[in-house]
């Protein structure tokens, strides 16, 4: 009995950390206050509503977005011919690009973003967007191997043999019936990818200049500057566009099974 | 190989890196003909089956295929089907997409391919199933779409590994039957592995038995049921009393024992099937270790000094009782002679 009351307690408490601060956004956002606050200084939605309007905020959203979408493109490009490779084929050192791929917290973030500026942007000129974009893609793949890998563990080899029997080159197999079969697999990378991408500070911030800034970082600088609740209002319509998406995708992909 | 031979294995060779799986193989098979591939677990067959679907390439040997070279002919480009054990149809697909997948890559005319799949989906009673996924079959459903689907494609030759295996003991039968039908129907040249002797008996106008990646033995199933060559042969399909012979007397765990009669020249070994040892005659003796009734027929196990002897005798006979000893007989002209012992 004692127990049971422990770990409902510790249970609430954790659920307390988790979803409290998402709370307190999204309160704080619903502010009528002039400054960022909690508990918010009665209710009203201007704060909600100035977010659309303020400039940088749409350049880097749609920096964000693209880097997001081309970076995880990028990732699965490559991600998807790894994963069929580590499944199919006893390839060079495997173990150690699995292991590498399925740690991706062995190189923090800002590690990447700081060498990409020191090695490639900074002596070779390198154009910043591209920075990004390889940032990204580099911080996604991980993620988009791990996730195609999950989704070809019950793929049988003998399909693709069928297929070549049938008349296909090993490539035509590989298109026809392996990549139809991993789809799910897939579009659960494609979103897990594209979440974390659009979230992402530590890889970004080194990376960011003059008018090129993700939506995160920019975040950060319009709160050095300007301390009211419209930062708040623009964070928790982020988390809702997450869960929205993740939520759509555990409907109709049993997302959970491949993460 | 002989010239009349469609299919011809030639000293094929097949290994995986460098474990030899099959050995120095010559097989011909004429057009038409059903083959049976039996053997025990690990001898080779499903090796030998990709082999020749070109999934698999020979380390030294040639495959010829109506008159062709096909040895390093890709598997593609062959016109040799396979049925899978485990059936391989496309999980994303519908029936009808299945079956019209080597179709489509061959750009045959739509009207052609609707034409023909439905044929293909008919002949083995599935039209009524066209739409569904894989998924939404029972097994056995899966497996004649698996069949229909090489079969559209009019291989020259097709593979069937273990085609029956994961089925229950009514379908196996009426897959059976389905089989050979299709067979007999569409004339196409079949090979098919099994290590269900009854079954390869049934099924086969030639039976191929191997063991350890070498042929034992090729034969008509009357051959090999009634004739094995070997021991090993004899004991696959039911002989299971078999013995090796030395000096024209039987070669017993408890050292030479005369025969009841006298063994034809230049054998190795003898075999009675169990429903060919006589009881309460003969210069055996023995006691009864077991018995078992099996409906028509009763078995016993008998203790004797050739070693375990198993009878089986028709069960309208006085029974014997446990530990009881009585004689027995293994006449001779009902053995099978075996031409190779080990
Ligand atoms: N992919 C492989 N890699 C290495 N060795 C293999 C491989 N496949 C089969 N072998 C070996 O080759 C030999 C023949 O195997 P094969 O699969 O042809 O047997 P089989 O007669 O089909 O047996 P079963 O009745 O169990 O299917 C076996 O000793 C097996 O261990
Ligand atoms: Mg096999």
């Amino acid at each position: 009995m004692t127990s049971r009351l422990l770990s409902t307690i510790i249970l609430t408490i954790v659920m307390l950390f988790l979803i409290g601060p998402f709370l307190i956004i999204v309160a704080a956002s619903l502010s009528a206050g002039d400054t960022l606050a909690f508990p918010p200084q009665g209710l009203s939605f201007k704060w909600v509503l100035k977010v659309f309007e303020i400039e940088s905020f749409r350049a880097s959203f749609v920096m964000s977005m693209m880097l997001a979408i081309l970076g995880t493109l990028a990732a699965l490009v490559i991600g998807i011919p790894v994963s069929y490779a580590l499944a199919r084929y006893k390839v060079p050192f495997g173990e150690t690009v699995r292991t590498i791929v399925s740690a991706p917290i062995i190189v923090p973030g800002i590690i990447v973003g700081l060498a990409l500026l020191r090695y490639l942007v900074i002596p070779l000129g390198f154009n910043i967007g591209l920075a990004l974009f390889m940032a990204h893609t580099a911080l996604v793949l991980p993620y988009a191997v791990r996730v195609v890998s999950a989704s070809m563990v019950n793929l049988r080899s003998d399909i693709e043999e069928a297929a070549v029997l049938l008349g296909c080159s090993r490539l035509g197999a590989f298109l026809r019936v392996v990549l139809p079969s991993i789809r799910g697999g897939i579009l659960a990378a494609f979103i897990l990818g594209f979440v974390t991408s659009f979230n992402q500070v530590p890889v970004s911030l080194f990376l960011s200049g003059p008018g090129v800034r993700t939506l995160p970082i920019d975040m950060l600088a319009y709160l050095e500057t300007t301390y009211d609740p419209s930062v708040a209002a623009l964070s928790a319509l982020l988390a809702f566009m997450s869960i929205g998406i993740v939520f759509l995708a555990e409907r109709f992909l049993g997302f959970s099974r491949y993460v | 190989m002989s010239d009349t031979s469609f299919l011809s294995l030639e000293q094929l060779t097949l290994a995986y890196d460098d474990n030899i799986a099959v050995r120095n193989l010559d097989l011909g098979i004429k057009r038409g003909e059903l083959v049976a591939l039996l053997g025990p677990s690990g001898c080779g067959k499903t090796t030998t089956m990709r082999s020749i679907a070109g999934l698999l390439t020979p380390k030294s040997g040639v495959i010829r295929l109506d008159g062709a070279d096909i040895t390093r002919v890709p598997a593609n480009k062959r016109a040799v089907g396979l049925v899978f054990q485990s059936y391989a149809l496309f999980p994303h697909l519908s029936v009808f997409e299945n079956v019209a997948f080597g179709l489509r890559l061959k750009k045959v005319a739509k009207h052609e391919l609707e034409k023909r799949v439905e044929n293909g989906l008919k002949s083995v009673g599935l039209s009524k199933f066209a739409a569904r996924k894989p998924a939404e079959l029972s097994g056995g459903q899966q497996q004649r779409v698996a069949l229909a689907r090489s079969m559209v494609m009019e291989p020259k030759v097709l593979l069937l590994d273990e085609p029956l295996s994961n089925l229950d003991a009514r379908l196996r039968l009426e897959m059976r039957t389905e089989l050979q039908r299709v067979q007999k129907e569409s004339g196409i040249t079949m090979i098919f592995v099994t290590h269900d002797q009854v079954e390869a008996l049934a099924l086969a106008d030639r039976i191929v038995v191997m063991r350890d990646g070498l042929i034992e033995q090729i034969g008509t199933p009357e051959d090999i049921y009634n004739k094995p060559a070997s021991a090993f042969v004899a004991d696959f399909v039911g002989f299971e009393n078999v013995f090796a012979l030395e000096a024209g007397q039987l070669k017993t765990p408890h050292g030479l024992i005369n025969l009841s009669g006298s063994a034809p020249a230049g054998i190795a070994g003898l075999a009675w099937r169990p429903n060919t040892v006589k009881l309460d005659q003969g210069p055996y003796q023995g006691t009864v270790l077991g018995t078992s009734f099996a409906g028509r027929t009763r078995e016993y196990l008998l203790d004797t000094p050739l070693g375990p002897i198993k009878a089986e005798v028709d069960a309208g006979f006085p029974g014997h009782e446990l530990g009881t000893s009585l004689n027995f007989n293994l006449p001779v002209e009902d053995a099978a002679p075996l031409a190779r012992f080990a």
